[in-house]
């Protein structure tokens, strides 16, 4: 029963979930509960994980309506990676941001945090697990809405000024990607994504597909951060609450990577378009400017947020670069890249959290020396800062070394000199951090945390360097899931 | 006799090598409370790697230990092999006299760093044998990127604003010149050769156009900073604000030699001798070394701190071993085999005498040196031994290895090789001579206090790095012996 | 040009405005009026589409042969829901904004140069923890 639903209790069980804690409100099971229930989803999410590599991409049909009539969930390689990493993340997390969250927002309203951090999962599992292409339209905005409730809750100024202004660029992406839908719903008749794309060949060459194909990307790109439309980012990352910001940076972005993906190599016939080519060229082109712009701004800034901020466009660079080649191997590394940057900025996020929370500041100055006081966190951070470079044995390095591969394979020579330039200034932001944190001149006292802290941040350093020594399964999986993306046998 | 055993069989031998370092940095993080406990761990797991490295044997082909892997099809793999066994022999040789010499260095000091300095230099030593036994580049290529980042904390040591600028620069040079040409150069090889594995002969052969063979070893040899080839070499004398064991260890044999070392290995076992003496442009790698010399040796002459002044002599004597390998002949590579290890012996001992210099007067320039020799004279012995070294008089080791890189030249017909051997043998001339000069035969300055010899540990040290100095034709046979499965052996050529 | 197409024009009428009032005024309310007016227009978009000449309201009837598409008049109205939602957030954090800033005029906002001013809590209630 429950293995036959499996498919559609992911998204259903947070969502019933967020209810219930509002009712329990300030007691303190509501916590608990929350992480029992994310626990069993994520448990849920490595089941359909194995079913999908073992049986293949799994269908299940909504009230039983067949598609593409009713809605249809689908899962292939790549939505059950993902939905595994953001179910387990949100389970990690979830112990973690009981702590700050009390802490920065007062415990009287923690539970109407724990109820938007409930349903931001929820959007981010419902826009992977769906078939339908109006569904991801609903689900990201269900996750849109609780991330903008989240930003702004802490009730400081300035995450009240970046939450507004996250809320209207990120409606106006919203719609724009709504409009984009409804263009080629009017074309074909059909929401359903696999439906949408046995269909659009036949109009592939009209105007319309063109600008539906426009709309849909640009409205994902403003939702990932991709350059030049990823000016909200770094206020939200700068100002959020500190707990938040880890989750955020961990995931948001990479789940609209992942709506980018199915919806330029699932729906749209890119190579049958005249404007196919040109796009992933104009994508490659922009997320070159955004690693390098992205990192040259994180070497200039002093405030660790910011730094981390604009290294996350960096990075959403590199994950874009490989999308944009469209080659087997380019989506393979990008893949792996989504997957092993969500952990990395995480733990990197909730290490900073961590270590800030003492002075309530995060610039190098007030950061100092706190990583001999703090040695597990102090630790993560380096695991993290390394493997952000690409040091081996990290996954980073994996990351990099399947992207140059890429790059390397199609040619690109001229990308590659981008990519390891944007590596190279990513040493230096890197380095200021970790020198500032590991500075021995300036000590200070700071009270240390338990380890319901500790241990979400050493399960997820734990997963960057698992990655690093054995990277066989995330990239076996990732080549399957680029394979079914691109439509290869 | 179980050990016994163990230490025959080459898999698991070369397992405990790159586990001891490691076991003594955990044993030593244990015992942090106890500093005579600690100096006793660091002297046993120096000694101890020692011997298991001279009891590996030295000829066992397929003998592979492996570790993980990361990637499929790129295990972390260890072989031995006749070259990397003579690097790993001098590192781990030298750390025991290094290991003296620092707790004599650093006793004289309360400094709280000291055991993340003895578990720092455990860790790097453990990544030298990581590099001297990898058995593919992937392998040499991680614990190449595990070096630099475990000796940073040693040339950070001091803490202080001008320690940490220079340990900035040095980490950012070595890792970034690293990431953004050694990594896209390992993947150009994986991508064309198909392995990475090191194979005598070279895995390229006849799988690269022979255009791109000149461009892609320039892209190791400046990926490589850590063979300190201009202008990617300005990492080294910022590494100077590192103490003196560390300058001396690690900054003229460990991770310098593994610059070299990591180059000689690329030129061998991935291009192979062949393909690249055929290839255009075969005389590029050649001319940027001896551009090095020279220019690096000029560097030295002006300098007047002194170890900024060994800092631009190694840059110099290390683009010796990169011309020996750029020679693209076995003779070539035999030559630099030699003097990695006649470079070690001298420059170590010439570190150690600036660190005893400085640790008995506090002096770092070369203008405060007069009279010295009068104070410091077993010191100044040891300092002219290896001076003389560096020069190549015999009948020190400097003199042997400068003599087959001469005879290879020769073989070639480089006469580009034996101009700039001759130039800089007169400019290495002049920049030590003088020392000697003003240490033993100018009037001391006025203000000069009187003080006599370093503590024993670090007396005993630099007289015994000197001693190998000038007994090498004890042991530059077996050196030869040892090389000859790979390099050949030097008379067969004339035989 | 067709007659029949000029709700389509509307629609592009409506979107324009409704992003120049976005772009254009500092004032919040009226960025949020704006993004009403722009998301109005793409419901206007859908409602069109289902839209058949002749059809008749989708209600089963025998003596009917032709419909107007349900299904986006079903789709809009899950918009309708997220877009009330979006305003009504949006609403509130112009209260907010105005409690904290003294000011909705969006030329007049900005950030706290200052890492430390951003963790002046605008209400005193912490204090009481």
């Amino acid at each position: 029963m429950i293995a036959q639903h499996a498919q559609i209790l992911v998204v259903i069980l947070p969502l019933l979930c967020a209810p219930l804690v509002l009712l329990l409100g300030k007691s303190r099971i509501a916590v608990w509960f929350t992480v029992g229930v994310l626990s069993v989803n994520a448990l849920l999410t490595w089941w359909l994980l194995l079913q999908v590599l073992t049986i293949g991409t799994l269908r299940y049909s909504l009230g039983n309506w067949p598609a593409p009539w009713g809605i249809e969930y689908r899962l292939d390689p790549l939505g059950a990676l993902l939905q595994v990493m953001i179910a387990s993340i949100a389970a990690v997390m979830a112990p973690f941001l009981r702590k700050l969250l009390a802490e920065e927002i007062g415990s009287s309203r923690q539970y109407a945090a724990l109820v938007a951090f409930i349903l931001l999962t929820a959007g981010l599992l419902g826009i992977v697990a769906t078939g339908d292409a109006f569904n991801v339209f609903v689900f990201l905005e269900i996750s849109s809405l609780s991330t903008y409730a989240l930003i702004a809750i802490a009730d400081k100024r300035d995450a009240l000024l970046a939450s507004f202004r996250y809320l209207i660029v990120g409606t106006i992406g919203a719609t724009f990607f709504l409009i984009g839908i409804g263009l080629v719903y009017i074309l074909t008749g059909t929401l359903n994504m696999d439906d949408l794309a046995v269909r659009l060949p036949e109009v592939s060459h009209t105007n319309t597909t063109q600008i539906a194909l426009i709309f849909v990307t640009i409205g994902i790109a403003i939702k990932a951060a991709i350059w030049p439309l990823h000016a909200w980012l770094i206020p939200c990352y700068s100002y959020a609450p500190r707990g938040i910001v880890a989750f955020l940076a961990a995931l948001s972005t990479k789940v609209a990577l992942y709506a980018l993906a199915r919806f330029l190599f699932g729906v749209f016939p890119l190579a049958d378009m005249p404007i196919g080519s040109v796009l992933l060229e104009i994508l490659q082109l922009l997320a070159i400017a955004a690693m390098l712009i992205g990192s040259a701004a994180a070497i200039a800034h002093s405030n660790v947020r910011a730094v981390l901020a604009y290294s996350s466009v960096a990075q959403i660079g590199y994950i874009t670069l490989g999308l944009a080649l469209a080659t087997s191997a380019g989506v393979t590394a990008a893949i792996i890249h989504m997957f092993n940057h969500a952990f990395i900025k995480g733990s990197l996020f909730m290490c900073i959290a961590i270590l800030a929370t003492g002075s309530g500041k995060h610039t190098l100055e007030s950061l100092k020396g706190l990583g001999h006081r703090m040695p597990i966190v102090g630790i993560a951070l380096l695991i993290g800062g390394f493997s952000l470079i690409g040091v081996p044995l990290t996954s980073g390095f994996i990351s990099k070394w399947f992207l140059i591969t890429a790059l390397v394979q199609a040619e690109k020579w001229i990308w590659i000199v981008a990519v390891l330039l944007s590596s190279v200034m990513s040493i230096i932001y890197v380095w200021k951090i970790v020198e500032a944190v590991f500075d021995k001149s300036d000590d200070k006292q700071v009270r240390s945390y338990d380890l319901s802290v500790d241990i979400p941040i050493v399960l997820l350093a734990a997963v960057s360097l698992y990655i690093g020594i054995n990277s066989s399964a995330l990239v076996s999986t990732a080549e399957q899931a680029s394979k079914w993306l691109l439509g290869m046998p | 006799m179980a050990l016994g055993n163990a230490l025959m069989d080459a898999s698991s031998g070369l397992g405990l090598i790159l586990s001891t370092p490691f076991i003594g940095a955990s044993l030593m993080i244990l015992v942090r409370r106890a500093p005579v406990l600690r100096d006793a761990v660091t002297m046993i797991t120096s000694v101890s790697l020692f011997i298991l490295v001279a009891m590996l044997p030295s000829n066992s082909d397929g003998a592979v230990f492996v570790l993980a892997e990361p990637i499929s099809g790129l295990p972390i793999s260890f072989g031995t092999e006749p070259f990397g066994k003579l690097f790993a022999f001098i590192a781990s040789g030298l750390w025991i006299v290094t290991s003296i010499y620092s707790i004599g260095y650093l006793g004289q000091k309360t400094d709280p760093n000291k055991t993340r300095y003895f578990v720092c230099f455990a860790l790097s030593l453990g990544s030298t044998m990581g590099i001297a036994f990898a058995a593919n580049l992937f392998t040499l290529f991680i614990f190449y990127e595990a070096l630099t980042l475990v000796t940073y904390p040693l040339v950070a040591h001091y803490g202080t604003p001008e320690s940490r600028n220079g340990a900035r620069k040095y980490l950012q040079i070595l890792l970034g010149s690293s990431i953004a040409l050694f990594v896209p150069g390992i993947i150009i090889v994986y991508l064309f050769a198909g392995t990475l594995d090191f194979q005598e002969g070279g895995v390229l052969n006849g799988k690269l156009d022979p255009a791109f063979t000149i461009p892609l070893l320039l892209m190791f040899l400046y990926g490589v900073a850590k063979s300190a080839v201009m202008p990617v070499h300005s990492w080294l004398p910022s590494a100077m604000v590192a103490p003196a064991p560390v300058s001396a260890l690690l900054h003229a044999v460990a991770v310098v030699k593994a610059g070299v070392f990591t180059i000689t290995k690329i030129i061998a076992f991935i291009f192979g001798w062949e393909m690249l003496a055929s290839s255009p442009g075969a005389n590029l790698p050649l001319y940027i070394a001896g551009f090095t010399v020279i220019a690096a040796s000029v560097h030295a002459l002006q300098q007047d701190n002194i170890k900024s002044m060994l800092a631009y002599s190694t840059i110099a004597q290390l683009s010796y071993v990169v011309m020996a390998a750029s020679l693209f002949l076995p003779i070539g590579g035999l030559a630099a085999a030699l003097h990695i290890a006649a470079h070690a012996v001298a420059k170590i001992t010439l570190f150690f005498v600036a660190g005893a210099i400085y640790l008995k007067s506090g002096y770092t320039l070369i203008s405060q040196l007069n009279g010295i020799g009068r104070n410091m004279p077993l010191t100044l012995l040891a300092f002219t031994i290896a001076a003389a070294s560096m020069i190549g008089l015999p009948p020190t080791a400097g003199f042997f290895s400068k003599w087959f890189l001469l005879q290879a030249a020769f073989t070639t017909e480089s006469y580009f090789t034996v101009g700039v051997i001759t130039i800089s043998t007169a400019l290495n001339a002049a920049y030590f001579l003088p020392i000697l000069y003003r240490a033993f035969f100018k009037a001391p300055n006025e203000d000069q206090k009187s003080f006599g010899e370093a503590p024993w540990p670090v007396l005993a040290a630099l007289l015994f790095t000197a001693a190998l100095s000038i007994t090498f034709l004890a042991y530059g046979n077996a050196i030869m012996e040892l090389e000859a499965p790979i390099f050949g052996s030097i008379f067969n050529k004339y035989d | 040009m067709d007659s029949q197409l000029y709700n389509y024009w509307l629609v592009i009428l409506l979107m324009m405005t409704g992003l120049y009032a976005l772009i254009a005024r500092g004032n919040l309310i009226r960025k949020i009026i704006g993004l009403n007016i722009f998301q109005v227009s793409v419901f206007m978009l859908y409602i069109s589409a289902g839209f058949i000449r002749e059809g008749a309201a989708p209600i089963l009837s025998p003596n009917v042969d032709v419909y107007s598409n349900p299904l986006p008049h079903v789709l809009i109205l899950t918009a309708i829901v997220v877009s009330v939602a979006t305003t009504a957030l949006g609403l509130a954090l112009v209260i907010r904004i105005k409690a904290a800033f003294g000011s909705i005029d969006d030329d007049t906002l900005s950030y706290s140069s200052g890492d430390s001013a951003t963790e002046l809590s605008i209400k005193t209630q912490k204090s009481s923890q």
